[in-house]
């Protein structure tokens, strides 16, 4: 006989007991997690100053004119003390630090998230394959990691960077690559656990393909600790970017990185020690605000961490 | 033995599943052989750690069998490659033991539903789909306003449902129910059963039915096998069994189903000992160890499973 067209008047299972339908919240755990993280002061704060830094990234073109602004020589202006007209100084060659800083956010952020896109992408995909199919290719995956995370990252982006020359791109790269260990770390971890869970199972008994379970059902549910992750990433990112310009292995100058406006004010540290102190402010704030959000979202994502 | 094969949907032959362990091999699942007619039910009744699940899981080769044979119509399952498996699948499906780690916790029940009828390919065409779904919900109880729910929203009652509309989703002839109740409250257990037994009815399906109760397959099940560490040691009609339970294991757990009469007074076979370990088992009875018999002979061999009345068999020294 056929399954189809055939019903069962079971008994009413709509009875009193069991919880109400909620067809407008969706997103249930979504939303749980906003609400923990919207009770923690400190990451609200980060993502407000993120969500300041990103706006000003993305609006400097409009704000300032590149040649005239940001790289512009205006050798009458050299070297002046913090005043209205130049709320953070100029620096030896007459630019303003204040443009130069808000301008250099687009740097930071640029190669922060970029280069933790990459070390994301690569890791959670060697992470997932270590964590479901164990064995020998868990094995190669793991050593490999090992041999990876034993290379310190300033090395690693000398390497790449002199490899390869000192353009923003391969910066990006060679601080994703040093992030890689870390995600592989992480991903296996939660995937080991997601893989025993018995819907793992039952998927497969209804057909499902193995991609297809890793994708759609493994790695959504290993998801939180990948995003905390990722976010705490973003800011050791941003120092390794700025480490790696102070050493000329970075940004290019004149573009103002705010590693390289380090490196630069270097010389006049005991004169004009403004050259320095806001371009290692902007650094401090920014990876401030993403460890901020980084440490609320952990929080909020499981409440049992918190003390 | 005179069995017309025609009748028979699955018949296991020796089937074997041992794990590697750090002590030794584990043997979970040691040398079971059954077969199953359509329609009818076998009950698989034994306590815990006694292999039951991972008999289950083996005839689905959700775990690779040891050794063994699975035949379902007459077709050797273990020596089908994966392809062939996943067509095979769609005539064997589960429904799990535990309603609340068996459903994805980030899907809806919606989202469940329909993965599996696309994906299998069951129905083709958004609207078909979706229909399909609706009508598997209606089919197994779940009222259409759920379709949006998460399993967390849900009783235990109702994610097993949703368990159950996902194993006839790809509309199986065979069902293995690895304890589809034991997590579940005692009302809610009967409309489960309930359920199950009319799909049956309707839907013609056969079953193996799993459980470490006697009394919840005593009305359901044709069949009864009594599983102990790894081996059947008794199997009968069920009312046979019932009625003469001839293993001394078979007696102890039939001695423990409470009997709904006051005056009626059963003496209660307590056993004691140790159970013997499942790990690298010696050739002797496995549960010699907290038999009431004392005998010699079981303690040389392992009793092998015998016809003592028709249709009745028991591994025992004693009978
Ligand atoms: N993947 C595995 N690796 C090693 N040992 C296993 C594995 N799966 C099950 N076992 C062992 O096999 C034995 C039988 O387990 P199984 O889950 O089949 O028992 P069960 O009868 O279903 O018990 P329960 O009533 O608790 O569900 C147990 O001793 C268990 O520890
Ligand atoms: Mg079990």
């Amino acid at each position: 006989m056929s399954i189809n067209n055939v019903t069962i008047n079971a008994p009413a299972t709509e009875s009193a007991h069991g919880p109400a339908p909620r067809r407008y919240v969706r997103k249930t755990q979504m939303r749980i997690v906003l609400h923990q993280l919207s009770k923690n002061k400190g990451a609200m704060v980060g993502l407000f100053i993120i969500l300041a830094i990103v706006l000003v990234a993305i609006f400097a073109d409009v704000l300032f004119d590149y040649d005239r602004d940001v790289v512009g020589i205006h050798i009458s202006q050299k070297l002046l003390r913090p005043s209205w007209a130049h709320p953070f100084g100029t620096d030896d060659l007459g630019r303003d630090i204040f443009i130069r800083v808000l301008y250099g956010s687009r740097y930071s952020v640029s190669v922060g998230v970029v280069a933790t896109i990459i070390g994301l992408g690569i890791g959670v995909v060697l992470g997932a394959i270590a964590g479901y199919y164990c064995g020998l290719a868990e094995d190669i995956i793991m050593r490999f990691n090992d041999i990876l995370s034993a290379v310190p990252s300033i090395l690693m982006g000398i390497v790449i960077v002199s490899a390869m020359g000192a353009t923003t791109f391969n910066l990006m790269l060679a601080i994703g690559i040093t992030s890689v260990p870390q995600f592989v770390r992480i991903t296996r971890a939660s995937v080991l656990t997601v893989r025993n869970q018995e819907y793992i199972e039952a998927l497969h008994a209804a057909g499902i393909s193995e991609a297809r379970i890793i994708a759609f059902h493994v790695l959504p549910n290993c998801l939180s600790p990948i995003i905390v992750q990722a976010t705490l990433r973003i800011a050791s990112a941003i120092i390794a970017a700025s480490s790696l310009s102070f050493l000329g292995l970075g940004v290019p100058a004149p573009a103002p990185e705010w590693g390289s406006m380090l490196s630069l004010g270097r010389q006049y540290v005991r004169t004009a020690s403004y050259l320095t102190i806001f371009p290692g402010l902007a650094i401090l704030v920014t990876v401030l605000a993403f460890n901020l959000l980084g440490d609320g979202l952990r929080d909020a994502i499981d409440p049992k961490l918190k003390k | 033995m005179e069995k017309n094969v025609s009748n028979t949907i699955l018949e296991v032959k020796d089937l074997k599943k041992h794990f590697k362990t750090s002590r030794g091999m584990l043997h979970a699942v040691d040398g079971v052989s059954f077969s199953i007619e359509y329609g009818k039910t076998l009950g698989i009744v034994g306590e815990s750690g006694c292999g039951k699940t991972t008999l289950g899981r083996t005839i689905l080769r959700l775990v690779e069998p040891t050794s063994g044979g699975i035949m379902l119509e007459g077709r050797d399952i273990t020596k089908l490659n994966l392809r062939d498996m996943k067509k095979v699948r769609k005539d064997i499906q589960i429904i799990f033991q535990d309603p609340f780690s068996s459903l994805d916790p980030r899907n809806t029940i919606s989202q469940a539903l329909t993965e599996v009828v696309k994906v299998n390919k069951i129905r083709s065409g958004k609207q078909e789909i979706k229909d399909r779904v609706l009508q598997l919900m209606e089919t197994v109880g779940l009222a259409e306003r759920l379709i949006n729910t998460y399993p967390h929203e849900l009783d235990g009652g109702r994610r097993q449902r949703i368990g159950i509309a996902r194993a006839l989703a790809m509309e199986p002839k065979f069902i293995v129910c690895d304890e589809p109740v034991s997590a579940l409250d005692v009302s809610i257990q009967a409309q489960i059963l309930n359920l199950l037994q009319e799909l049956q009815e309707t839907l013609g399906l056969s079953y193996i039915f799993i459980t470490h109760d006697l009394a919840v397959v005593n009305h359901f099940a044709d069949v009864i096998a009594v599983m102990y560490l790894g081996q059947i040691v008794e199997k009968a009609p069920t009312e046979e069994l019932f009625a003469h339970p001839l293993h001394p294991y078979t007696q102890a757990l039939l001695s423990a189903i409470p009997i709904p009469e006051i005056l009626v007074e059963r003496p209660r076979i307590l056993l004691r000992g140790e159970i013997t370990s499942p790990i690298n088992p010696k050739d002797e009875c496995r549960f010699g160890n907290r038999c009431f018999h004392d005998c010699k002979e079981c303690r040389g061999s392992n009793p092998v499973l015998r016809e003592v009345s028709p249709d009745h068999f028991v591994a025992c020294c004693k009978v």
